[in-house]
C-alpha cells in the first residue's frame, strides 16, 4: 500500500503538485513567512516609534535571560509542570472509567469530555471567575455552611463561630493553576483514553490470570503500554499551559504572570517588538527541547499482534 | 475407556444469562483428572463462556463450578488454580519471553534464581531454549502461542485451559500443534480443557468431548462415542458427515426394529430393539463411509442383506456426482424418492474409482447395525 502510494506520486508529478501547493503556500503565507518576520525582529532594535532595524544584536536575548524575566519562564514552566501533573493524575481514572465503561456510557462520558470546547474560552474563564471570586458561588455555598453550622451550635448551646471569612480564591496562583486544569484536563483525557482504549483487554486477563491483583496489573501492564498515551497527553498539556495567556491575565495575582503575559506586554503597552520577539523564540526553542525529549523517550513503533 | 479417579472440575446446573440471551443453558457435567477434555460447538452455543467462568472471568447467574472438590463460584480468577492460554495469545508486548514467562512466579513471590530456572525449564518444554531475550515482536505467531502455554503452564496449574489455540495458526502449523498439545499433555499430565469449533480438532486430541449447541449440553463422550453412537440429530450433523432420515417406528422388539421412511422403498431394518413408543416419530442416521455401493442391472432383483429380512436395508439409485478426493471417492446418489444421500468408498487399488460413473444406476446398502437412532 505505502509502495504503491510512493510510486505514483512520481508517475503523476502534476496531480501531486497540484494538490500539494494550496496548503504549502497557505503555510509559508501565513506561518513561516510571519514567523521569519519575527524572528528577524529579535535580532533588530527599536528605531524611534514604529521603525524596527535589524542589525544582527543579540542584545533582546541577553535581555531576556536577565535573571528577572527567567524567573518568570521558569515560573511558567512550574505552573505548566503542575497543571500536567494534576491533568495526568486526574486524568488517567477518568480515562480509566471511560475505557471500562459500557458503549452507551462511553459515548455520554465522551461527550462530557468534549463538551467544554463548544464555549469560547474566554466565556469559561468568566464563568470560573463567577464561581469563584468573593462573593461567587463557591463562598456563597460555603456562607450557607457555615450559617447552618453556627445556627445547629447556637441550638444545642456550643460555642459560637465566628463571622464567615469569604476564602480568597481568585487572583492568586491557586486560581491560575485551577484553571489551567480547567483548560487542559480534556486534552490529557483524549490521547489517555484512546491509548487505553487500544489496549488488548485479554492482556489485562492475562495478567489476572497468572495470578496478579488489580493495582499490580494496572502497573506492570496497563500503564507501561499506555505510556505512548501518557507522553502526548502530556505534551499537549505542558506545551499550551507554558504559553498560556488568558488564564493568568484573568484569573492570576500580581505575581502570578507568565511568561506569554511578558511578551503580549512587550508587543502593546512597552512598545518593545524586538524584545517580544526574542522571549517568544526563547520559549519556542526550549518547546522543541521538550518535543525532541518525547520523540526520544516514544517507543520506536507500536508494537501490536 | 479407563474410569478416571476424580474429577476436577464440576459444572452444576450452570446457567448464564446476557440479557435476555441465554449463552449457558443449566449445564451439568464433570472433568476427570488427566483428561484431554474438549469443549465443542458452533460459535457462540456458549463453550467459550463456559471456558471463561473457569477462568473466573465471567460468573454463572446459577449454578456452581467446583475445582477440586471447591466451590469457587466466587473466587476471583487470580486465586484460581487454572491457567488460560488465550486465543489472541495474550503475550505482554512491552516484556521480554522470560519476563513473560516468569511473570506468574513473579507475582507469587517466587526467588529470583528459582524463578528463572523454571522459566528456562517452561521454555524448554514449548521448544523455545534460547528466545529468552527476544521481545514478543520478534516472534511468529506460532511462537508466541508456544510463549503462552509456557507462561501459563510454569504456575504448575490443576487445569491448564485454551480458547482455540489453533484458530490463528495456517494448516500445515496447526496440524504440528494439534500433535505437540497432545504430546505435552502427556508430559506434564495437567488436565487441559480445551475449546474448539473444529470438530476435527475435538476428535483427533480429546480424550473426551461435550458438544454444546445454544448453550445447552448435548452430549458428552469419547470422540468415538459422539461419531459413532450420537444422541441427538445436532451432534450426528454438527460431527462428520452423516445422511439422516426421518422415519415411524413401525416395529420394536428387544432383539429387533424396524423404522418406516417415507423416503425409503422398504422399512430400515434393525438388529436392536429401540426405546421409543410403537408409532413415534424418530430418525435415522447413516454415516457416509457405511453406506455400501453396488452395480446394478435393469429389472434386476434386489440383492439381499445377509443380518437382514429380504429387500431390507438396500436401496436402488443413480450415482449423480462423484468426487475423488485421492484416498477415498464420494458418491453423491439420488434414490428413487428423489431424496440424495453420500455414500463414501476407500479406493483400495489404483483401479477402484473407475467400478463407477456418473448417472450408472446402483444399490445402496448398509448393515443392520450400523444406523443410529436419534430420539430427537
Amino acid at each position: 500500500m505505502a509502495e504503491t502510494v510512493n510510486e505514483s506520486w512520481k508517475k503523476s508529478p502534476g496531480m501531486f503538485a497540484s494538490l500539494l501547493a494550496p496548503p504549502t503556500l497557505f503555510l509559508f503565507a501565513f506561518l513561516l513567512a510571519p514567523l521569519f518576520v519575527v524572528w528577524t525582529y529579535s535580532f533588530g532594535h527599536n528605531e524611534g516609534l514604529t521603525e524596527i532595524t535589524v542589525d544582527g544584536t543579540f542584545a533582546n536575548y541577553a535581555h531576556a535571560l536577565n535573571p528577572l524575566y527567567l524567573s518568570i519562564l521558569i515560573k511558567s514552566f512550574a505552573f505548566a509542570a503542575f497543571t500536567t501533573f494534576i491533568c495526568l493524575a486526574a486524568g488517567f481514572p477518568i480515562a480509566l472509567a471511560i475505557t471500562f465503561a459500557k458503549a452507551k456510557t462511553k459515548s455520554w462520558l465522551l461527550l462530557l469530555i468534549m463538551l467544554p470546547f463548544w464555549t469560547n474560552l474566554l466565556i469559561r474563564t468568566y464563568a470560573l471567575m463567577a464561581l469563584l471570586r468573593t462573593q461567587g458561588y463557591v463562598n456563597g455555598f460555603l456562607h450557607i455552611v457555615w450559617n447552618g453550622i453556627a445556627g445547629v451550635l447556637h441550638l444545642v448551646h456550643g460555642p459560637a463561630l465566628p463571622a464567615f471569612q469569604p476564602l480568597d480564591l481568585l487572583y492568586n496562583n491557586f486560581a491560575v493553576v485551577l484553571g489551567l486544569v480547567y483548560v487542559q484536563l480534556p486534552f490529557m483525557v483524549l490521547p489517555l483514553y484512546s491509548a487505553l482504549d487500544r489496549l488488548d483487554r485479554s492482556l489485562l486477563e492475562a495478567s489476572l490470570d497468572l495470578g496478579a491483583g488489580h493495582l499490580r496489573t494496572m502497573v506492570q501492564v496497563v500503564l507501561p503500554l499506555a505510556m505512548p498515551g501518557v507522553a502526548s497527553g502530556i505534551l499537549v498539556t505542558l506545551i499550551p499551559s507554558v504559553g498560556a495567556f488568558l488564564t493568568p491575565d484573568l484569573l492570576g495575582g500580581v505575581d502570578s504572570q507568565m511568561i506569554a503575559n511578558v511578551i503580549e506586554r512587550q508587543f502593546k503597552a512597552a512598545n518593545d517588538w524586538p524584545f517580544g520577539a526574542a522571549i517568544s523564540f526563547l520559549l519556542m526553542y526550549v518547546t522543541f527541547v521538550a518535543i525532541a525529549l518525547q520523540s526520544v523517550f516514544a517507543p520506536k513503533k507500536e508494537a501490536r499482534s | 475407556m479407563t474410569k478416571p479417579a476424580q474429577s476436577i472440575i464440576t459444572f452444576e446446573n450452570v446457567t448464564k444469562r446476557y440479557g435476555k440471551v441465554i449463552a449457558v443453558d443449566n449445564v451439568s457435567f464433570s472433568i476427570s483428572e488427566g483428561e484431554f477434555f474438549a469443549l465443542l460447538g458452533p460459535s457462540g452455543c456458549g463453550k467459550t463462556t463456559l471456558l471463561r467462568m473457569v477462568a473466573g472471568f465471567e460468573n454463572p447467574d446459577e449454578g456452581r463450578i467446583l475445582i477440586d472438590g471447591k466451590d469457587v463460584t466466587d473466587t476471583p480468577p487470580n486465586r484460581r488454580p487454572v491457567n488460560m492460554v488465550f486465543q489472541s495469545y495474550a503475550v505482554f508486548p512491552h516484556m521480554s519471553v522470560r519476563d513473560n514467562v516468569a511473570y506468574g512466579l513473579t507475582v507469587e513471590g517466587v526467588g529470583k534464581a528459582e524463578r528463572l530456572r523454571r522459566a528456562e525449564e517452561a521454555l524448554a518444554l514449548v521448544k523455545l531454549d534460547g528466545y529468552g531475550e527476544r521481545k514478543p515482536d520478534q516472534l511468529s505467531g506460532g511462537q508466541r502461542q508456544r510463549v503462552a502455554l509456557a507462561r501459563a503452564l510454569v504456575k504448575r496449574p490443576r487445569v491448564l485451559l485454551l480458547d482455540e489455540p489453533l484458530s490463528a495458526l495456517d494448516a500445515k502449523l496447526r496440524e504440528q500443534m494439534r500433535f505437540e498439545l497432545t504430546q505435552l499433555q502427556e508430559k506434564v499430565g495437567v488436565t487441559f480443557l480445551i475449546v474448539t469449533h473444529d470438530q476435527d480438532e475435538a476428535l483427533a486430541m480429546a480424550s473426551r468431548c461435550a458438544v454444546m449447541n445454544r448453550g445447552v449440553l448435548q452430549q458428552v463422550g469419547a470422540p468415538s462415542d459422539l461419531y459413532e453412537f450420537p444422541n441427538s440429530r445436532f451432534v450426528a450433523d454438527f460431527i462428520g458427515q452423516v445422511n439422516m432420515f426421518e422415519g415411524i417406528l413401525s416395529r420394536d422388539d428387544p432383539d429387533r426394529a424396524e423404522i418406516t421412511c417415507a423416503e425409503l422403498t422398504t422399512p430400515v431394518f434393525l438388529d436392536h430393539g429401540v426405546t421409543g413408543a410403537a408409532g413415534s416419530t424418530l430418525w435415522i442416521a447413516i454415516r457416509p463411509e457405511k453406506i455400501e455401493l453396488k452395480g446394478r442391472k435393469d429389472g434386476e432383483a434386489k440383492p439381499i442383506m445377509e443380518d437382514a429380512p429380504e429387500g431390507a436395508n438396500v436401496e436402488p439409485g443413480f450415482i449423480r456426482h462423484i468426487s475423488y478426493l485421492g484416498s477415498e471417492s464420494v458418491y453423491e446418489v439420488d434414490l428413487t424418492s428423489g431424496r440424495r444421500i453420500k455414500a463414501l468408498r476407500s479406493n483400495l487399488t489404483r483401479w477402484d474409482q473407475e467400478d463407477f460413473q456418473v448417472d450408472q444406476p446402483v444399490w445402496l446398502a448398509w448393515h443392520a447395525c450400523s444406523p443410529a437412532v436419534l430420539l430427537s
